[in-house]
């Protein structure tokens, strides 16, 4: 008896036995794969870019076009589309940081600081992030349905058959725009920020509005806006590469270019993070200790 | 540099010939959709390239325009060699050439007008005045004048496809490219781009190759056709020679019969159910 239900144990063992190694290769090939894929992603934002760079640096001394009037128009969809609604988010975070910072600071009985802590939070970090994330369903996501429809619709292949490349012809125009256009938007809702946090600091927390202002500015050194600007020029490329990217890797159908669109805005979202992060890093490590 | 001119003397220095294609393969990922195709495009003539939805015969066309880097073999259009040519070579190349696409694939975010004047605004110095005056003696080649304002989506799709015409004439190509020039068009609209297609060919002695699966407009503007099925040129010839081939699979297609294994495959359904029934 018990002979038997030790061979039924071992049985049972060696039934199981290959599994878990089974389940660990294919861990470990998702894991290798998802590596190469998200690597190769990169390699191909990275060459976009290159070569928008390219375009707009190098090729207009190689005696190429510069094309300023479709930068211009691309500026001021992403730009000036934004101002209302960019203007009205910015004005609640201001007025929600103040909210939240005042929680704490009430209880030191150092409200005067609500100021300092609004104007250092939207410029070094909100402000930038903000504008990134309303940029990206705004103009990243267009920019995946741009070009997502022009390859479907064979556009694409036109521009190349009338000898026009699409990356100096297209893109290299959007990232021109972005990276003017961010640094830009991100100033306004520094600016959007820090009256939303007036707002409260004038009803709830005992200051003018010459007063917050006068606290405001004084709080704020150069480096702060600085850094803000740097990482907003840097979101500008990111959104205009995965938006470009997506929208020119879009498959046949009209599906495809939904696909294309969702992904571009999630993939814009998860990037602007993390380079948010290594430039937020970057800033700390820099920092003079003072 | 040694390419370019190897290119150029080592290609079938032939002046009736505009495209000559040679043992060209294409393929996808591991998938090899044209399996060795040779043949030429004489100057002057109108090709019509022939074939089912699947031939190989859209690919075959791409191929053409450099829109897919063949495998294997070799395609000389005016002395180069598409296969190893250089970037501004190709460039400098494909301004010679003019393509029509199935779509039409106009810029939907600019006019009839600018869309015909985008190459010469691209690649030539010509003032906007001169510019005007080219889109309009365009336009009113492929009877579509006073249409420079509208865009493409107030456009019929023959309209469309007449837009895109002009566009492709732009450049006064040597060599036109019309994808399926006839197709989502009702008949006399589709008569229409045949005339239309005629008239060039009559007016400017132009190359012009055409890839569709409409017989009555094949055998109407074609010199000479190529029939590709599976990858593979399986005719080659005249309409008349078309005609009159007594190959069984052309015969086939010119007189529409549908695939045999096409039965086979229900009654291979039919025992499979039945099979999963029971």
């Amino acid at each position: 008896m018990a002979r038997k239900k030790r061979r039924s144990a071992a049985f049972s063992r060696s039934l199981l036995a290959p599994q878990p190694e089974i389940r660990l290769v294919s861990v470990t090939e998702t894991v290798g794969q998802a590596t190469i894929d998200g690597l190769a992603y990169l390699g191909d934002l990275t060459i976009l870019t290159g070569r928008s760079l390219h375009a707009v640096v190098i090729a207009p001394f190689q005696g190429q076009r510069m094309r300023v009037e479709r930068a211009v128009h691309q500026a001021m969809a992403v730009g000036v589309g934004a101002i209302p609604i960019l203007s009205l988010i910015s004005f609640f975070i201001g007025t929600i940081l103040a909210l939240q910072s005042a929680y704490e600071l009430r209880r030191f009985g150092a409200m005067e600081f609500v100021a300092n802590a609004v104007a250092v939070s939207m410029t070094r970090e909100l402000g930038p992030l903000m504008t990134a994330i309303v940029v990206i369903g705004r103009s990243g996501s267009a920019f995946a349905a741009e070009l997502g429809t022009m390859k479907v619709n064979e556009e694409i292949d036109a521009l190349q058959t009338m000898a026009l490349d699409p990356v100096h012809f297209l893109v290299a125009p959007k990232f021109v725009a972005m990276a003017l256009m961010l640094p830009c938007l991100t100033t306004w809702a520094d600016f959007m920020g820090v009256l939303g946090g007036s707002a409260f600091g004038i009803a709830g927390a005992g200051f003018t509005f010459g007063s917050y202002i006068h606290t405001t500015l004084s709080a704020l050194v150069l480096r702060d806006i600085v850094t803000g600007l740097i990482k907003s020029v840097m979101f500008g490329m990111v959104i205009t590469a995965v938006g470009c990217q997506e929208g020119l890797s879009t498959g046949l159908g009209a599906e495809q270019v939904g696909r294309s669109t969702t992904s571009a805005v999630v993939k814009s979202i998860f990037l602007v993070v993390l380079v948010d992060l290594v430039f937020t890093m970057l800033f700390y490590l820099t920092a003079p200790h003072s | 540099m040694t390419m370019s001119s190897e290119s150029e003397s080592d290609g079938p220095v032939n002046e009736g010939v505009a495209i000559s294609v040679r043992n060209l393969r294409v393929s996808y990922s591991d998938r090899e959709v044209l399996h060795g195709v040779t043949f030429d495009v004489n100057a002057g003539e109108t090709m019509v390239i022939l074939g089912g939805s699947g031939s190989g015969k859209s690919t075959l066309l791409r191929t053409l325009m450099g829109l897919e880097k063949p495998s294997g073999g070799e395609i000389w259009i005016r002395g180069k060699n598409l296969c190893c040519i250089s970037a501004h070579d190709m460039a400098e190349l494909r301004k010679r050439l003019g393509v029509s696409f199935q779509s039409g694939a106009l810029f939907g975010s600019m006019t009839v007008g600018e869309n015909v004047a985008l190459p010469l605004r691209e690649h030539t110095r010509l003032d906007d005045s001169t510019i005007e005056v080219m889109v309009r003696l365009k336009l009113e080649e492929v009877g579509l004048s006073g249409y420079e304002d509208y865009i493409p989506a107030q456009l019929s799709g023959g309209m469309k496809k007449r837009a895109a015409v002009a566009r492709a004439l732009a450049m006064d190509p040597e060599v036109l490219f019309f994808d399926e020039p006839s197709a989502g068009l009702d008949p006399i609209i589709a008569a229409g781009i045949d005339d239309l297609i005629l008239k060039l060919k009559k007016a400017f002695r132009m190359t012009i190759v055409v890839v569709t699966h409409e017989l009555a407009s094949a055998f109407l503007i074609a010199d000479r056709m190529i029939l590709v099925d599976k990858g593979n040129i399986i005719a080659l010839g005249t309409v008349e020679e078309l005609k009159s081939s007594q190959q069984p699979r052309v015969r086939q297609f010119l007189d529409r019969v549908p695939e045999p294994d096409v039965a086979e495959d229900e009654g291979f359904l039919d025992r499979l159910t039945e099979r999963l029934r029971l």
